[in-house]
């Protein structure tokens, strides 16, 4: 534990940033919730880096049920894109708009 | 340059160069694997950082259920290229400037101000924090409701994912 947890917090803001740019960049529903995932990993990064360094276990359980939610949407997100795909044979989510106005 | 800072960089550098890989490949395959790198990488850090069972979880829960579930998927639904969709060069400069100041915000907040003083690595409080008997102990006394409530948010997930990928809604 020699390594300062500055290294860990900004390893954790990276990801997150690249995972804020995936959503905003790409136009694959799937890849977009990749990046999704990504950023959850990034928080659970930062969670157990600091339960780590003050030697208490409850981040870490935090990060379990990060987990649990995160199959949970996982799930229910692929089953969505499943359903899209079926109606309109596209997974490009500028095509996806029926919510839009 | 201790080996645990060796270490610290051979996972910090794989994890990085693998999310921006993710976020950059066309097919969509090639993604999903550059993401299971990155989660193979996370989890060599959880053991740096003497989280033994969230390490383990992480290879199971996340390399392996969930990603292959992502993987099922991107094969369903054929992994067409994305250069096809139409996409605004315009929003991709926006987007990458915006999320450049988060970043040096986030680094600025980080290094600049300091805010751990809490953070003095105490080694023996840590390794016992991350033990799977800490944590199953934790679980099973003062947080056993949230436990209880996510065995139901799974069992809700699974009925709504086979409601909704069901072949028609009558």
């Amino acid at each position: 534990m020699t390594i300062p947890i500055e290294y860990y917090l900004i390893l954790s803001a990276f990801m997150f940033v690249v995972g804020v740019t995936g959503v905003l960049t790409r136009r694959n529903a799937i890849i977009v919730f990749m990046s999704v995932e990504l950023m959850l990993n990034s928080a659970n990064l930062t969670l157990v880096s600091f339960s780590s360094y003050m030697g208490n276990s409850v981040g870490q359980l935090f990060v379990f049920f990060v987990m649990t939610v995160a199959a949970a949407e996982a799930a229910v997100g692929l089953a969505i894109i499943i359903a899209l795909f079926r109606n309109k044979l596209t997974v490009n989510i500028d095509e996806i708009n029926i919510l839009k106005w | 340059m201790s080996l645990e800072l060796i270490i610290f960089i051979v996972f910090a550098s794989v994890a990085a160069v693998s999310s921006i890989l993710m976020i950059t490949r066309s097919n969509p395959v090639i993604s999903a694997l550059f993401l299971v790198l990155n989660f193979a990488a996370l989890a060599g850090l959880y053991l740096l950082l003497n989280a033994q069972f969230i390490a383990v979880a992480q290879v199971i829960v996340y390399a392996g259920a969930i990603m292959v579930l992502f993987l099922f998927v991107i094969m369903l639904l054929k992994p067409e290229k994305e250069k096809f969709f139409s996409s605004h060069p315009k929003i991709k400069i926006f987007a990458i400037v915006i999320t450049a100041l988060v970043f040096i915000q986030l680094a600025f907040m980080i290094f600049i101000s300091r805010p751990t003083p809490a953070a003095n690595p105490a080694v023996a409080a840590s390794v016992n924090a991350g033990t799977i008997e800490q944590i199953g102990k934790e679980l099973y006394t003062n947080y056993i409701l949230p436990f209880e409530a996510a065995g139901y948010l799974l069992l809700a997930a699974t009925i709504g994912a086979l409601v909704l990928a069901k072949k028609k809604f009558e």
